[in-house]
Protein backbone atom coordinates (compact mmCIF):
# COMPACT_ATOMS: atom_id res chain seq x y z
CA UNK A 1 0.00 0.00 0.00
CA UNK A 2 2.33 2.52 1.16
CA UNK A 3 4.23 1.46 -1.50
CA UNK A 4 1.88 2.19 -4.14
CA UNK A 5 1.06 5.63 -2.60
CA UNK A 6 4.95 6.72 -2.27
CA UNK A 7 5.83 4.63 -5.20
CA UNK A 8 3.94 6.29 -7.69
CA UNK A 9 5.15 9.95 -7.35
CA UNK A 10 8.37 9.03 -7.48
CA UNK A 11 7.94 6.77 -10.98
CA UNK A 12 5.94 9.38 -12.31
CA UNK A 13 8.52 12.11 -11.59
CA UNK A 14 11.79 9.80 -12.53
CA UNK A 15 10.49 9.40 -16.05
CA UNK A 16 9.62 13.03 -16.38
CA UNK A 17 13.36 13.86 -15.34
CA UNK A 18 14.54 11.47 -17.65
CA UNK A 19 12.86 13.17 -20.68
CA UNK A 20 15.30 16.13 -20.19
CA UNK A 21 17.96 14.80 -22.48
CA UNK A 22 19.57 18.15 -23.50
CA UNK A 23 19.51 19.46 -20.06
CA UNK A 24 21.99 16.35 -19.11
CA UNK A 25 23.96 16.36 -21.83
CA UNK A 26 25.17 20.14 -20.92
CA UNK A 27 25.81 18.83 -17.39
CA UNK A 28 27.39 16.11 -18.58
CA UNK A 29 29.87 18.01 -20.97
CA UNK A 30 30.31 20.78 -18.26
CA UNK A 31 31.60 18.12 -15.72
CA UNK A 32 33.84 16.71 -18.34
CA UNK A 33 35.51 19.58 -18.55
CA UNK A 34 35.97 19.99 -14.83
CA UNK A 35 36.67 16.13 -14.33
CA UNK A 36 39.32 17.00 -17.08
CA UNK A 37 41.00 19.53 -15.13
CA UNK A 38 40.80 17.86 -11.75
CA UNK A 39 42.78 14.88 -13.56
CA UNK A 40 45.69 16.72 -15.14
CA UNK A 41 45.78 18.83 -11.84
CA UNK A 42 46.08 15.78 -9.54
CA UNK A 43 48.78 13.92 -12.30
CA UNK A 44 50.75 16.98 -12.18
CA UNK A 45 50.78 17.24 -8.49
CA UNK A 46 51.60 13.21 -8.16
CA UNK A 47 54.20 13.56 -10.57
CA UNK A 48 55.91 16.39 -8.09
CA UNK A 49 55.25 14.42 -5.58
CA UNK A 50 56.86 11.51 -7.26
CA UNK A 51 59.95 13.69 -8.16
CA UNK A 52 60.64 14.80 -4.75
CA UNK A 53 58.74 12.80 -1.10
CA UNK A 54 57.68 9.31 -3.32
CA UNK A 55 54.32 8.66 -4.05
CA UNK A 56 54.34 5.59 -1.84
CA UNK A 57 52.80 6.96 1.35
CA UNK A 58 50.18 8.73 -0.16
CA UNK A 59 46.32 7.17 0.88
CA UNK A 60 45.07 7.20 -3.42
CA UNK A 61 47.16 6.01 -6.18
CA UNK A 62 46.91 8.62 -9.07
CA UNK A 63 44.93 6.01 -10.66
CA UNK A 64 42.24 5.54 -7.88
CA UNK A 65 42.27 9.83 -7.60
CA UNK A 66 41.01 9.80 -11.10
CA UNK A 67 38.66 7.11 -10.46
CA UNK A 68 37.11 8.96 -7.39
CA UNK A 69 37.41 12.35 -9.48
CA UNK A 70 35.44 10.95 -12.53
CA UNK A 71 33.08 8.84 -10.35
CA UNK A 72 32.34 12.22 -8.44
CA UNK A 73 31.73 13.99 -11.43
CA UNK A 74 29.24 11.53 -13.03
CA UNK A 75 27.10 11.55 -9.71
CA UNK A 76 27.39 15.80 -9.06
CA UNK A 77 23.30 16.04 -9.31
CA UNK A 78 22.64 13.25 -6.68
CA UNK A 79 24.64 15.32 -4.10
CA UNK A 80 22.24 17.95 -2.31
CA UNK A 81 22.70 21.52 -3.26
CA UNK A 82 19.53 22.83 -2.10
CA UNK A 83 15.88 22.41 -1.60
CA UNK A 84 13.94 20.64 -4.51
CA UNK A 85 12.57 22.85 -7.08
CA UNK A 86 9.18 21.95 -7.05
CA UNK A 87 8.56 21.98 -3.38
CA UNK A 88 10.15 25.58 -2.45
CA UNK A 89 8.06 26.92 -5.58
CA UNK A 90 4.62 25.09 -4.09
CA UNK A 91 5.79 26.61 -0.58
CA UNK A 92 6.24 30.38 -2.38
CA UNK A 93 3.24 30.17 -4.52
CA UNK A 94 1.25 28.44 -1.90
CA UNK A 95 0.37 25.34 -3.28
CA UNK A 96 1.52 23.68 -0.12
CA UNK A 97 -1.72 23.27 0.78
CA UNK A 98 -2.61 20.76 -1.41
CA UNK A 99 0.03 18.83 -0.33
CA UNK A 100 -1.30 19.27 3.05
CA UNK A 101 -4.42 18.50 1.72
CA UNK A 102 -3.68 14.87 0.25
CA UNK A 103 -4.40 11.92 2.97
CA UNK A 104 -0.84 10.99 3.18
CA UNK A 105 2.43 11.66 5.21
CA UNK A 106 3.53 15.14 3.52
CA UNK A 107 7.21 14.18 4.69
CA UNK A 108 7.07 10.65 2.66
CA UNK A 109 5.51 12.60 0.27
CA UNK A 110 8.21 15.21 -0.34
CA UNK A 111 10.84 12.25 0.32
CA UNK A 112 9.54 9.84 -2.85
CA UNK A 113 9.96 13.63 -5.23
CA UNK A 114 13.01 14.33 -3.75
CA UNK A 115 14.30 11.22 -4.06
CA UNK A 116 13.13 11.07 -7.83
CA UNK A 117 14.51 14.77 -8.53
CA UNK A 118 17.76 13.43 -7.23
CA UNK A 119 18.29 10.24 -9.02
CA UNK A 120 16.09 11.22 -12.53
CA UNK A 121 18.93 14.19 -12.94
CA UNK A 122 21.87 12.14 -11.68
CA UNK A 123 21.13 8.59 -14.19
CA UNK A 124 21.72 10.14 -17.18
CA UNK A 125 24.48 12.00 -16.61
CA UNK A 126 26.19 9.24 -14.73
CA UNK A 127 25.54 6.37 -17.91
CA UNK A 128 27.24 9.64 -20.06
CA UNK A 129 30.06 9.70 -17.86
CA UNK A 130 30.93 5.93 -17.51
CA UNK A 131 31.06 5.80 -20.84
CA UNK A 132 32.82 8.64 -21.56
CA UNK A 133 35.84 8.24 -18.78
CA UNK A 134 35.46 4.19 -18.25
CA UNK A 135 35.13 3.33 -22.28
CA UNK A 136 35.99 6.41 -24.47
CA UNK A 137 39.00 7.33 -22.91
CA UNK A 138 40.34 3.98 -22.91
CA UNK A 139 39.51 3.71 -26.64
CA UNK A 140 41.20 6.99 -27.68
CA UNK A 141 44.56 5.65 -26.56
CA UNK A 142 44.36 7.84 -22.77
CA UNK A 143 44.05 4.65 -20.40
CA UNK A 144 45.89 6.02 -17.89
CA UNK A 145 43.32 9.09 -17.53
CA UNK A 146 40.48 6.62 -17.67
CA UNK A 147 37.69 5.81 -15.02
CA UNK A 148 38.52 2.26 -13.81
CA UNK A 149 36.33 -0.96 -12.89
CA UNK A 150 35.69 -1.84 -9.37
CA UNK A 151 38.16 -4.08 -7.10
CA UNK A 152 36.03 -6.95 -7.48
CA UNK A 153 32.32 -7.85 -8.51
CA UNK A 154 31.69 -8.26 -4.46
CA UNK A 155 33.07 -4.31 -4.22
CA UNK A 156 31.03 -3.07 -6.99
CA UNK A 157 27.52 -4.63 -5.72
CA UNK A 158 28.74 -3.41 -2.15
CA UNK A 159 29.22 0.18 -3.55
CA UNK A 160 25.85 0.42 -5.47
CA UNK A 161 23.72 -0.35 -2.02
CA UNK A 162 26.53 2.35 -0.13
CA UNK A 163 25.39 4.68 -3.34
CA UNK A 164 21.67 3.83 -2.39
CA UNK A 165 22.28 4.94 1.35
CA UNK A 166 24.24 8.25 -0.32
CA UNK A 167 20.96 8.43 -2.32
CA UNK A 168 18.71 8.36 0.71
CA UNK A 169 20.85 10.70 2.93
CA UNK A 170 21.15 13.12 0.40
CA UNK A 171 17.40 13.27 -0.12
CA UNK A 172 17.07 13.57 4.00
CA UNK A 173 19.14 16.12 3.28
CA UNK A 174 17.26 18.03 0.83
CA UNK A 175 13.56 17.46 2.57
CA UNK A 176 15.21 19.48 5.72
CA UNK A 177 16.23 22.15 3.12
CA UNK A 178 12.48 22.13 2.21
CA UNK A 179 11.21 22.06 5.33
CA UNK A 180 13.78 25.28 6.12
CA UNK A 181 11.69 26.90 3.02
CA UNK A 182 8.35 26.85 5.01
CA UNK A 183 10.31 29.09 7.63
CA UNK A 184 12.61 31.87 5.78
CA UNK A 185 10.32 31.46 2.20
CA UNK A 186 13.57 30.82 0.30
CA UNK A 187 15.88 28.52 0.29
CA UNK A 188 18.98 30.64 -1.25
CA UNK A 189 20.66 31.13 2.22
CA UNK A 190 20.20 27.52 3.26
CA UNK A 191 21.52 26.57 -0.19
CA UNK A 192 24.56 28.57 0.04
CA UNK A 193 25.64 27.45 3.20
CA UNK A 194 24.88 23.66 2.31
CA UNK A 195 26.56 23.81 -0.87
CA UNK A 196 29.77 25.40 0.75
CA UNK A 197 29.98 22.39 3.35
CA UNK A 198 28.71 19.97 0.83
CA UNK A 199 30.98 20.84 -2.05
CA UNK A 200 34.22 20.23 0.24
CA UNK A 201 33.13 18.05 2.58
CA UNK A 202 31.58 14.96 0.29
CA UNK A 203 35.00 14.81 -1.76
CA UNK A 204 33.67 16.41 -4.75
CA UNK A 205 36.59 19.60 -4.45
CA UNK A 206 39.24 16.93 -3.96
CA UNK A 207 39.17 12.81 -2.79
CA UNK A 208 38.31 12.96 0.65
CA UNK A 209 41.28 10.83 1.62
CA UNK A 210 43.72 13.14 0.37
CA UNK A 211 43.01 15.76 3.42
CA UNK A 212 45.51 15.88 5.88
CA UNK A 213 45.62 12.20 7.57
CA UNK A 214 44.40 14.73 11.03
CA UNK A 215 41.32 15.55 9.52
CA UNK A 216 40.09 12.00 8.51
CA UNK A 217 38.49 10.53 12.00
CA UNK A 218 36.38 13.89 10.95
CA UNK A 219 35.90 13.12 7.76
CA UNK A 220 35.09 9.41 7.51
CA UNK A 221 32.60 10.06 10.76
CA UNK A 222 30.84 13.24 8.98
CA UNK A 223 27.72 13.15 7.49
CA UNK A 224 28.54 14.57 3.87
CA UNK A 225 31.27 11.64 3.42
CA UNK A 226 28.12 9.38 3.33
CA UNK A 227 27.08 10.87 0.21
CA UNK A 228 29.93 10.14 -2.57
CA UNK A 229 33.26 9.46 -0.38
CA UNK A 230 31.74 5.93 1.63
CA UNK A 231 30.43 4.38 -1.80
CA UNK A 232 33.89 5.52 -3.79
CA UNK A 233 35.93 3.90 -1.11
CA UNK A 234 34.45 0.66 -1.29
CA UNK A 235 34.14 0.82 -4.96
CA UNK A 236 38.05 1.09 -4.96
CA UNK A 237 38.75 -1.36 -2.40
CA UNK A 238 39.79 0.90 0.46
CA UNK A 239 37.19 -0.40 2.81
CA UNK A 240 36.27 -4.07 2.98
CA UNK A 241 34.89 -6.89 4.64
CA UNK A 242 34.21 -5.41 8.42
CA UNK A 243 34.69 -2.34 7.51
CA UNK A 244 32.00 -1.82 4.58
CA UNK A 245 29.41 -2.84 7.12
CA UNK A 246 31.07 -0.28 9.89
CA UNK A 247 30.56 2.85 6.92
CA UNK A 248 27.25 1.32 5.40
CA UNK A 249 25.94 1.20 9.36
CA UNK A 250 27.07 4.82 10.29
CA UNK A 251 25.08 5.93 6.67
CA UNK A 252 22.27 4.32 8.38
CA UNK A 253 22.71 6.05 11.35
CA UNK A 254 22.81 9.54 9.50
CA UNK A 255 19.71 8.74 7.17
CA UNK A 256 18.04 8.31 10.17
CA UNK A 257 19.01 11.16 12.23
CA UNK A 258 18.62 13.61 9.85
CA UNK A 259 14.89 12.03 8.65
CA UNK A 260 13.93 12.50 12.71
CA UNK A 261 15.34 16.05 12.07
CA UNK A 262 13.38 16.69 8.51
CA UNK A 263 10.05 15.03 10.74
CA UNK A 264 10.53 17.42 13.53
CA UNK A 265 11.08 20.09 11.80
CA UNK A 266 8.11 19.72 9.32
CA UNK A 267 5.95 18.69 12.28
CA UNK A 268 6.86 22.51 13.88
CA UNK A 269 6.75 24.59 10.70
CA UNK A 270 3.02 23.26 9.62
CA UNK A 271 1.68 23.93 12.99
CA UNK A 272 2.54 27.66 12.73
CA UNK A 273 1.85 27.59 8.73
CA UNK A 274 -0.51 30.28 7.16
CA UNK A 275 -0.73 30.62 3.94
CA UNK A 276 -1.91 33.91 2.46
CA UNK A 277 -3.93 34.91 -0.51
CA UNK A 278 -6.83 32.40 -2.25
CA UNK B 1 26.85 63.87 -19.62
CA UNK B 2 29.48 61.76 -21.57
CA UNK B 3 29.92 57.87 -21.10
CA UNK B 4 32.02 57.82 -18.04
CA UNK B 5 30.35 60.29 -15.81
CA UNK B 6 26.85 58.48 -16.90
CA UNK B 7 28.15 55.15 -15.33
CA UNK B 8 29.34 56.31 -12.91
CA UNK B 9 25.96 57.73 -11.81
CA UNK B 10 24.06 54.49 -12.81
CA UNK B 11 27.16 53.03 -10.53
CA UNK B 12 26.61 54.80 -7.65
CA UNK B 13 22.41 54.80 -8.09
CA UNK B 14 22.57 51.14 -7.89
CA UNK B 15 25.31 50.88 -5.05
CA UNK B 16 22.83 53.02 -2.83
CA UNK B 17 19.89 51.03 -3.88
CA UNK B 18 21.64 47.67 -2.58
CA UNK B 19 22.99 50.00 0.70
CA UNK B 20 19.05 50.38 1.36
CA UNK B 21 18.65 46.29 2.33
CA UNK B 22 22.05 46.08 4.30
CA UNK B 23 21.29 42.92 6.19
CA UNK B 24 20.65 41.19 2.99
CA UNK B 25 23.92 42.62 1.18
CA UNK B 26 25.75 41.79 3.70
CA UNK B 27 24.44 37.97 4.62
CA UNK B 28 24.86 37.39 1.05
CA UNK B 29 28.08 39.02 0.54
CA UNK B 30 29.15 36.69 3.78
CA UNK B 31 27.33 33.36 1.58
CA UNK B 32 29.63 34.64 -1.44
CA UNK B 33 32.89 35.05 0.57
CA UNK B 34 32.24 31.52 2.05
CA UNK B 35 31.28 29.19 -0.77
CA UNK B 36 34.33 30.83 -2.93
CA UNK B 37 36.49 30.46 0.14
CA UNK B 38 36.04 26.55 -0.66
CA UNK B 39 37.96 26.54 -3.64
CA UNK B 40 41.19 27.82 -1.14
CA UNK B 41 40.70 24.85 1.17
CA UNK B 42 41.05 22.94 -1.43
CA UNK B 43 44.05 24.16 -2.85
CA UNK B 44 45.75 24.31 0.82
CA UNK B 45 44.66 20.60 1.03
CA UNK B 46 46.57 19.86 -2.36
CA UNK B 47 49.39 21.35 -1.50
CA UNK B 48 49.54 19.91 2.49
CA UNK B 49 49.42 16.45 1.22
CA UNK B 50 51.50 16.51 -2.41
CA UNK B 51 54.00 19.66 -1.13
CA UNK B 52 54.27 21.51 -4.62
CA UNK B 53 53.51 21.60 -8.34
CA UNK B 54 56.13 21.27 -10.82
CA UNK B 55 58.39 23.49 -9.11
CA UNK B 56 55.75 25.85 -7.36
CA UNK B 57 55.33 26.17 -4.28
CA UNK B 58 51.67 27.12 -2.20
CA UNK B 59 52.44 30.91 -1.47
CA UNK B 60 53.44 31.20 -5.21
CA UNK B 61 49.97 29.37 -6.52
CA UNK B 62 48.38 31.67 -4.01
CA UNK B 63 49.22 34.79 -5.47
CA UNK B 64 47.60 32.61 -8.88
CA UNK B 65 44.51 32.19 -7.13
CA UNK B 66 44.27 35.68 -5.00
CA UNK B 67 44.96 37.08 -8.88
CA UNK B 68 42.40 35.16 -10.63
CA UNK B 69 39.74 35.42 -8.03
CA UNK B 70 40.18 39.05 -8.04
CA UNK B 71 40.02 39.70 -11.52
CA UNK B 72 36.61 37.43 -11.63
CA UNK B 73 34.88 38.87 -9.31
CA UNK B 74 35.89 42.73 -10.59
CA UNK B 75 34.01 41.25 -13.67
CA UNK B 76 31.06 39.74 -11.98
CA UNK B 77 30.61 42.72 -10.45
CA UNK B 78 30.19 45.12 -13.29
CA UNK B 79 28.63 42.75 -15.76
CA UNK B 80 25.38 41.96 -13.83
CA UNK B 81 22.86 43.36 -16.73
CA UNK B 82 24.71 40.83 -19.25
CA UNK B 83 24.41 38.72 -17.03
CA UNK B 84 20.44 38.78 -16.69
CA UNK B 85 20.56 39.72 -20.06
CA UNK B 86 18.52 36.62 -21.48
CA UNK B 87 16.14 36.24 -18.39
CA UNK B 88 15.29 39.76 -17.74
CA UNK B 89 16.07 41.65 -20.91
CA UNK B 90 15.55 39.51 -23.72
CA UNK B 91 12.42 37.30 -22.35
CA UNK B 92 10.61 40.20 -21.17
CA UNK B 93 10.81 42.55 -23.99
CA UNK B 94 13.03 45.34 -22.06
CA UNK B 95 15.60 45.49 -24.33
CA UNK B 96 13.24 47.31 -26.79
CA UNK B 97 13.78 50.11 -24.11
CA UNK B 98 17.24 49.71 -24.05
CA UNK B 99 17.73 50.37 -28.03
CA UNK B 100 14.99 53.34 -27.74
CA UNK B 101 17.08 55.44 -25.14
CA UNK B 102 20.00 57.46 -27.22
CA UNK B 103 23.08 55.68 -25.63
CA UNK B 104 24.73 52.75 -26.27
CA UNK B 105 23.18 49.21 -25.50
CA UNK B 106 27.23 48.35 -24.00
CA UNK B 107 27.04 51.30 -21.35
CA UNK B 108 23.47 50.76 -20.43
CA UNK B 109 23.82 47.01 -19.41
CA UNK B 110 26.95 47.78 -17.65
CA UNK B 111 25.42 50.21 -15.96
CA UNK B 112 22.48 48.04 -14.99
CA UNK B 113 24.16 47.41 -12.04
CA UNK B 114 27.20 47.39 -9.73
CA UNK B 115 26.82 44.11 -7.66
CA UNK B 116 27.79 44.23 -4.31
CA UNK B 117 27.35 41.09 -3.00
CA UNK B 118 29.59 39.64 -5.06
CA UNK B 119 32.66 41.62 -3.52
CA UNK B 120 33.00 38.59 -1.10
CA UNK B 121 34.99 36.63 -3.80
CA UNK B 122 36.63 40.03 -4.12
CA UNK B 123 37.75 40.31 -0.74
CA UNK B 124 38.76 36.77 0.08
CA UNK B 125 41.19 37.11 -3.31
CA UNK B 126 42.39 40.44 -2.26
CA UNK B 127 43.74 38.92 1.22
CA UNK B 128 45.32 36.12 -0.90
CA UNK B 129 46.89 38.05 -2.94
CA UNK B 130 48.34 40.73 -0.53
CA UNK B 131 49.77 37.87 1.91
CA UNK B 132 51.22 36.33 -1.17
CA UNK B 133 52.80 39.37 -2.31
CA UNK B 134 53.93 39.28 1.79
CA UNK B 135 55.57 36.29 1.75
CA UNK B 136 57.90 36.84 -1.64
CA UNK B 137 61.14 37.12 -0.84
CA UNK B 138 61.77 40.09 -2.39
CA UNK B 139 59.65 43.33 -2.81
CA UNK B 140 58.28 44.86 -5.86
CA UNK B 141 59.41 47.03 -8.22
CA UNK B 142 57.83 49.93 -9.83
CA UNK B 143 58.03 47.40 -13.24
CA UNK B 144 56.24 45.01 -11.32
CA UNK B 145 53.70 46.73 -9.86
CA UNK B 146 52.63 48.33 -13.22
CA UNK B 147 52.72 45.02 -14.74
CA UNK B 148 50.21 43.81 -12.15
CA UNK B 149 47.68 46.25 -12.72
CA UNK B 150 48.26 45.95 -16.14
CA UNK B 151 47.93 42.11 -16.58
CA UNK B 152 44.69 42.28 -13.69
CA UNK B 153 43.08 45.09 -16.32
CA UNK B 154 43.62 42.59 -19.02
CA UNK B 155 41.86 39.63 -16.75
CA UNK B 156 39.13 41.91 -15.91
CA UNK B 157 38.88 42.46 -19.63
CA UNK B 158 38.98 38.58 -20.02
CA UNK B 159 36.35 37.88 -17.60
CA UNK B 160 34.13 40.66 -19.21
CA UNK B 161 34.78 39.17 -22.12
CA UNK B 162 33.52 36.08 -21.74
CA UNK B 163 30.44 37.13 -19.82
CA UNK B 164 29.46 39.68 -22.74
CA UNK B 165 29.75 36.36 -25.01
CA UNK B 166 27.15 34.24 -22.49
CA UNK B 167 25.13 37.24 -23.26
CA UNK B 168 25.75 37.79 -26.91
CA UNK B 169 25.07 34.11 -27.59
CA UNK B 170 21.05 34.39 -26.10
CA UNK B 171 20.44 36.30 -28.72
CA UNK B 172 20.21 33.55 -30.40
CA UNK B 173 19.28 31.07 -28.02
CA UNK B 174 16.94 33.10 -25.89
CA UNK B 175 17.99 31.10 -22.84
CA UNK B 176 21.50 32.20 -21.29
CA UNK B 177 23.59 29.11 -21.70
CA UNK B 178 24.83 27.66 -18.61
CA UNK B 179 27.78 25.74 -20.90
CA UNK B 180 29.24 28.58 -21.02
CA UNK B 181 29.96 28.56 -17.03
CA UNK B 182 32.18 26.22 -17.44
CA UNK B 183 34.38 28.88 -19.20
CA UNK B 184 34.35 31.47 -16.38
CA UNK B 185 34.23 29.25 -13.29
CA UNK B 186 35.95 26.77 -14.94
CA UNK B 187 38.20 28.95 -16.38
CA UNK B 188 39.15 30.56 -12.71
CA UNK B 189 39.92 27.32 -11.70
CA UNK B 190 42.18 26.23 -14.46
CA UNK B 191 44.56 29.63 -14.03
CA UNK B 192 44.78 28.70 -10.56
CA UNK B 193 47.29 26.05 -11.28
CA UNK B 194 50.67 27.04 -13.73
CA UNK B 195 49.35 26.72 -17.15
CA UNK B 196 52.36 23.79 -17.46
CA UNK B 197 50.31 20.96 -15.76
CA UNK B 198 48.04 20.78 -18.17
CA UNK B 199 48.51 18.86 -21.77
CA UNK B 200 49.27 20.58 -24.91
CA UNK B 201 45.78 21.19 -26.89
CA UNK B 202 44.17 22.52 -23.32
CA UNK B 203 47.72 25.17 -22.95
CA UNK B 204 46.84 26.18 -26.40
CA UNK B 205 42.78 26.82 -25.82
CA UNK B 206 44.40 28.97 -22.91
CA UNK B 207 46.57 30.94 -24.70
CA UNK B 208 44.86 31.14 -27.79
CA UNK B 209 41.08 30.90 -27.46
CA UNK B 210 40.53 31.83 -24.23
CA UNK B 211 43.55 33.47 -23.41
CA UNK B 212 43.54 33.01 -19.47
CA UNK B 213 47.15 31.99 -19.76
CA UNK B 214 48.06 35.44 -21.28
CA UNK B 215 46.72 37.62 -18.80
CA UNK B 216 47.68 35.37 -15.55
CA UNK B 217 50.42 32.59 -15.61
CA UNK B 218 52.78 34.47 -18.28
CA UNK B 219 52.87 38.11 -16.22
CA UNK B 220 52.73 36.25 -12.65
CA UNK B 221 55.79 33.91 -13.83
CA UNK B 222 57.77 37.54 -14.59
CA UNK B 223 56.61 38.90 -11.08
CA UNK B 224 57.58 35.82 -8.84
CA UNK B 225 61.02 35.69 -11.38
CA UNK B 226 60.09 32.06 -12.10
CA UNK B 227 61.44 30.76 -15.27
CA UNK B 228 58.68 29.32 -17.42
CA UNK B 229 58.77 26.09 -17.28
CA UNK B 230 57.71 25.34 -21.08
CA UNK B 231 60.63 27.47 -22.05
CA UNK B 232 58.97 30.64 -23.04
CA UNK B 233 60.57 33.60 -24.19
CA UNK B 234 61.30 36.07 -20.83
CA UNK B 235 59.47 39.26 -22.50
CA UNK B 236 56.00 37.40 -23.30
CA UNK B 237 54.35 38.57 -19.90
CA UNK B 238 54.68 41.60 -20.23
CA UNK B 239 52.42 41.78 -23.94
CA UNK B 240 50.56 39.00 -23.53
CA UNK B 241 48.25 41.10 -21.67
CA UNK B 242 46.83 43.15 -24.62
CA UNK B 243 45.35 39.55 -25.57
CA UNK B 244 42.88 39.76 -22.82
CA UNK B 245 41.80 43.61 -24.43
CA UNK B 246 42.03 41.96 -27.69
CA UNK B 247 39.13 39.57 -26.38
CA UNK B 248 37.46 42.03 -24.71
CA UNK B 249 36.64 44.26 -28.24
CA UNK B 250 36.19 40.88 -30.02
CA UNK B 251 33.44 40.22 -27.50
CA UNK B 252 32.04 43.54 -28.17
CA UNK B 253 32.12 43.60 -32.25
CA UNK B 254 29.91 40.10 -31.59
CA UNK B 255 27.83 41.61 -29.52
CA UNK B 256 26.94 44.19 -31.88
CA UNK B 257 26.31 41.24 -34.53
CA UNK B 258 24.12 40.13 -32.10
CA UNK B 259 22.14 43.41 -31.77
CA UNK B 260 21.63 43.81 -35.27
CA UNK B 261 20.44 40.69 -35.72
CA UNK B 262 17.71 40.85 -32.72
CA UNK B 263 14.23 40.51 -33.44
CA UNK B 264 11.65 41.62 -30.41
CA UNK B 265 10.07 38.53 -28.71
CA UNK B 266 6.81 40.94 -28.83
CA UNK B 267 4.13 41.47 -26.01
Amino acid sequence: MALAVYGAPFQARLGRLLQYREAAFAGFITQCWWGGLKVMILAAFYGSALATQGTASLPLTLAQSITYVWLAQGLLAITPWGGDPDITAAVRDGSILHDRLRPVDTYAYWYARSAAWLLGRALPRLALMLLFAGVGLRAAGLGSWALRAPEGAAAFAAALVSLGLGLAVSTAITNVVNVFTIVTGTDRGASTVLGTFMILLSGNEIPLPLFPDWARTFLELQPFAALLDTPFRIYLGQLRGGAVLRAMALQVFWWSVLVLIGRRLLARAVARLEVNGG
Amino acid sequence: MNAASLYLRCAMASIHGQLQYPGTLLSIGIGNLMATATAFVGLWARFDRFGEIQGFVFSEIVLFYGFVQGAFAVASMTTRGFEVFGTEFLRRGDFDRVLLRPRSTVLQLFGHELRLSKAGRLVQGACAFGAAIALLPRSLTIVDTALLAFAFTGAVALFGGLLVIQATLSFWTIESLEALNALTYGGVEAAQYPLSVYQAALRRILFYAVPLAAVTYHPLLIVLRHPDPLGGPAWLGYVSPLLGWAFFVAAIGLWGVGVRRYTSTGS
